[in-house]
């Protein structure tokens, strides 16, 4: 290096990093200034990402308070559920007697109505409002809609016939309707989420 | 040339009428006539320094000081929100003052929001959520105006930031109650008028909030802390630094840890730059 | 274009051959920031400052259209949105300080890419165009950070929207409707709002492709140095890649931890407390202030307090509402008209004693006198001041600067870059 005169030139300059051996030096310092220069990068993709996950007041209405103690067997309520419609249905006597007779093993997504409801409160059925096949909203909760040929709740957009525990019976859904995580606060309240 | 000869010729009339204006009186027409005179109010308004010993949260490595926002959020609670809204702020990021979610629940219910009948769909009102925001004192701004005198109790959720040292504002604001110097006023034509209160921090010197923080003891601490008008108005201070900016301390502990890994991976561009030039600039004799 | 020892790309791989037939974009980034492009190897850290100014703009629009998910331009919300980022959204208030200043740290370097230009008179033949375009796009950048300003619709996003557009309303007979067009309405409100937001996320794009345009015709000549003489040989450059790409990486992050203690320590050093208040047309603030970079500028505009009337007559020639806006606008319409009013053959500053001293103790004081007084009450003495000041910035473009170009005597030049480096040079065979 000291060997540099003004009419070195930069080619000449980098012969020599290139060094005897021909290969130029990898030198450990610059594969971990590079290395570090990509840990920074990466991680500011961090927030970025994260910025689009539910916010902190999506997320604190997560869990939803109902009072089911206004509902007749027989009659539905439709309330909102992270902001998806979510079904609570006092069954009727009769209701829970069609759905208990049904052989289990022909179901397209075996669960019986016990494993659907809370013990002590098998008359009343908490479903998501959310059809398993593509997310339409099922008939059947308000009085005088279409609940379908197995009496539970009917989806217009592509003919799905769930059973009287909102099992699927009919048509393109793989799934009955969804029991979300649900607990009775009271024998009045559930909390749902 | 001609660009350059026009340039000249712009540049010198400019300059000439700036100069003239401003050096020789009357050349002008002054379109707002002669430069007001010094606000009187800039004289008398004296800057605060804040409570004694600053806050927990100052400087750099500075963190919250919990029991301090609970007492805060009790004087806020007991004293402001009679007047004071708090509209960014939700009963659950009360849960960052070390509250339990059932303790949250409970505060929430202690309040009173506005709501809807299931039955009618008439507005009536509902206890408070977590998700619910701090209620409105009242129903607009014309109702808020027309209970204070005309003057609209702003917002507090921003008001640290809203104003410049807010932190050390607010405590001053509220400390600096008082009797003004009747001979000062009177010179500088501040007398304070019938239904506004003296308050030597405030920049219009008179302000339309009565000192709310009248007396020690005012508020009866859960935690036995001696209720003093300082130490309420340090409190609350604090706790509209913490409603002003949530993220406060996660933000200065992120920096500092953004700063390492920076001054790290500086280091070692340097030394890459250094090597990859060695040789390339020799030193000059 | 580029110098005749310039490194071409050679694709290696089956892969990279196929792809530069098809579309030769790696062979482009080679020869425009890689190995294929000789750039003089003398520069100093002032020529680092074009390379950050592109990584804050990068900074900018990645950090606003992440913020854009989340904001809503509509007059009601808008200021809540802005406090639901803050509290809510994830990282939000990361997001949200990054980019107000990103906005800072953009013009920071932006200014010393400016005056670094100055200086070193890099506006000079044959780098013209590459100046007119530097214009152009600080000129927007201006647009567009006024109109993000808005956008909180804060007090000062409000007022400041009022103040800009009203800027519009000097200009004689058309100047009126012309700011109720602007605003869609006699005041700001949502339409203004809404425009704003679009032209807001519109402008930096704009601005993306004129500093391709920048860079394009920067590699035309190649890039200047700091003697002003024009690379003759092989020996007065470098590869940008590894040598710049280096330098730059360095600089990067010694300006990341400038960026990174304002950011996380003092993210409202820079803004103004009052645009914490949400807007309210029913009251102004004591102290209508733009943001900082705006400061000279609006000295300038401030500067004229009266009207311009022929002498002793009262007969008003130019309102002084108009007259500031002239002033405003044409302190920085100057500046393209700069390459001809400088003449001098000498490019840097370094070996033009005259033109240095006036820059050092003439231009860069008013500068800071301008800053200075644009954030400062108008009342006296800044009135004078800012008087004065706006005077010798005029004075300094327009006269000075021709005149000195006229009667200086430069300081010898070296014969080229390598003899400015190593103190000797042969010419080239």
């Amino acid at each position: 290096m000291a060997e540099m005169s003004g009419a070195t030139t930069p080619a000449g300059a980098s012969e020599m990093t290139e060094g005897a051996d021909g290969i130029r030096r990898r030198d450990w310092i610059h594969v971990a200034a590079l290395s570090t220069a990509g840990v920074g990068g990466a991680s500011l993709l961090f927030p970025l990402v994260s910025q689009m996950a539910p916010s902190a007041d999506v997320l604190a209405q997560s869990t939803t308070e109902v009072d089911v103690s206004a509902i007749q067997p027989g009659q539905a309520i439709k309330v909102m559920f992270r902001k998806q419609p979510l079904f609570v249905r006092r069954l009727t006597a009769d209701e829970i007697k069609l759905a208990n007779e049904v052989d289990i093993s022909s179901l397209r997504d075996p669960q019986t109505l016990t494993e659907r409801t809370k013990e002590g409160h098998e008359d009343m059925l908490v479903t998501m409002g959310v059809c398993t096949h593509l997310g339409c909203v099922p008939l059947g909760a308000a009085e005088g809609e279409n609940k379908g040929e197995y009496g539970g709740y009917f989806c217009p957009c592509h003919g799905s016939h769930y059973d009287t525990a909102a099992r699927i019976r009919k048509g393109p859904a793989p799934l009955n309707l969804v029991v979300p995580e649900y607990s009775f606060k009271t024998d009045a309240v559930i909390r749902v989420g | 040339m001609t660009i350059r000869l026009g340039g000249i010729i712009a540049g010198l009339a400019i300059t000439a009428v700036l100069v003239l204006w401003s050096l020789v009186p009357g050349f002008m027409n002054f379109a707002f006539g002669p430069a007001p005179e010094q606000q009187p109010s800039y004289a008398f308004y004296e800057h605060g320094e804040g409570p004694e010993g600053g806050f927990s949260f100052d400087g750099p490595l500075g963190t919250w000081d919990v029991a301090q926002l609970q007492r805060g959020y009790q004087v806020y609670k007991e004293v402001c929100s009679a007047c004071h809204s708090l509209k960014f702020v939700a009963f659950r990021n009360l849960r960052q003052l070390s509250y339990s979610e059932a303790e949250v629940e409970a505060e929430a219910k202690s309040w009173t929001v506005p709501g809807i009948d299931p039955n009618t769909g008439e507005a009536t009102t509902r206890p408070g959520k977590p998700t619910d925001a701090f209620p409105m004192p009242f129903p607009n701004n014309i109702a808020a105006a027309a209970a204070n005198n005309n003057a609209i109790p702003p917002d507090l959720s921003l008001i640290t930031k809203a104003r410049h040292d807010g932190s050390n504002y607010v405590y001053d604001l509220l400390t600096g109650y008082g009797e003004p110097d009747p001979v000062k006023a009177a010179k500088v034509g501040f007398e304070t008028p019938a239904g506004l209160h003296f308050n030597k921090h405030f920049p219009n010197v008179n302000i339309a909030m009565a000192p709310p923080l009248a007396i020690d003891g005012q508020v009866s601490y859960a935690d036995g802390t001696a209720a003093t008008i300082p130490q309420m108005a340090t409190d609350v201070a604090a706790f509209l630094t913490w409603t002003a900016e949530p993220s406060l301390v996660e933000r200065k502990q992120t920096g500092w840890f953004v700063l390492g890994f920076l001054l790290f991976a500086t280091a070692l561009a340097f030394l890459s730059y250094k090597q990859i030039w060695a040789g390339m600039k020799p030193k000059k004799k | 274009m580029s110098f005749a020892w310039a490194k071409q790309y050679e694709p290696q791989s089956a892969f990279t051959k196929w792809l530069d037939e098809k579309l030769p974009l790696p062979r482009l980034v080679y020869s425009a920031v890689g190995a294929g492009y000789p750039v003089p190897r003398n520069l100093n850290y002032m020529w680092n400052f074009g390379v950050l100014a592109g990584f804050f703009l990068v900074i900018q629009i990645v950090t606003g259209v992440v913020l854009a998910m989340h904001y809503a331009a509509n007059s009601e919300v808008a200021f809540g949105t802005v406090e639901h980022i803050m509290r809510n959204v994830n990282y939000g208030w990361m997001l949200r300080y990054a980019h107000a200043n990103g906005a800072s740290f953009f013009f920071i370097v932006i200014y010393l890419h400016i005056f670094r230009g100055f200086y070193y008179s890099s506006y000079k033949a044959p780098r013209e165009m590459i100046w007119l375009l530097g214009v152009v796009i600080f000129l927007l950048m201006m647009a567009t950070a006024f109109m993000g300003y808005v956008l909180p619709w804060g007090q000062m996003s409000f007022w400041g929207a009022q103040v800009i557009t009203g800027l519009f309303s000097a200009i004689p007979i058309v100047g009126e409707p012309l700011q109720v067009w602007l605003l869609g309405g006699f005041a700001p409100d949502n339409a203004a709002l809404n425009r704003f937001f679009s032209l807001h996320f519109l402008l930096p794009f704009v601005i993306a492709g004129v500093v391709i345009l920048h860079i394009w015709a920067l590699h035309i000549p190649g890039s200047s140095n700091p003697t002003g003489v024009e690379v003759k040989q092989e020996s007065d450059t470098v590869p940008f890649h590894p040598y710049y790409t280096a330098k730059d990486g360095f600089g990067l992050g010694v300006v990341l931890i400038f960026f990174t203690l304002m950011v996380f320590f003092l993210p409202n050093a820079l803004g103004h407390p009052d645009n914490y208040i949400e807007a309210n047309p029913l009251s102004t603030p004591a102290l209508i202030v733009p943001e900082w970079y705006f400061y000279p500028f609006y000295a300038i505009l401030r500067a004229f307090t009266g009207d311009l009337t022929i002498p002793f007559t009262g007969i008003v020639l130019i309102p002084a509402k108009l007259l500031g806006v002239i002033a405003m606008f044409g302190s920085i319409l100057v500046w393209f008209i700069l390459p001809w009013l400088d003449k001098s053959p000498v490019r840097s500053g370094h070996y033009r004693p005259l033109f240095r001293k006036f820059f050092w103790f003439g231009l860069i004081p008013t500068m800071a006198a301008l800053f200075y007084l644009g954030g400062a009450h108008a009342e006296e003495p800044y009135i004078m001041l800012s008087q004065i000041f706006t005077a010798y910035y005029f004075l300094h473009f327009l006269v000075i600067l021709p005149i000195v170009s006229q009667i200086e005597v430069p300081k010898p030049l070296p014969f080229s870059i390598t003899e400015a480096v190593t103190g000797k040079d042969k010419p080239a065979e």
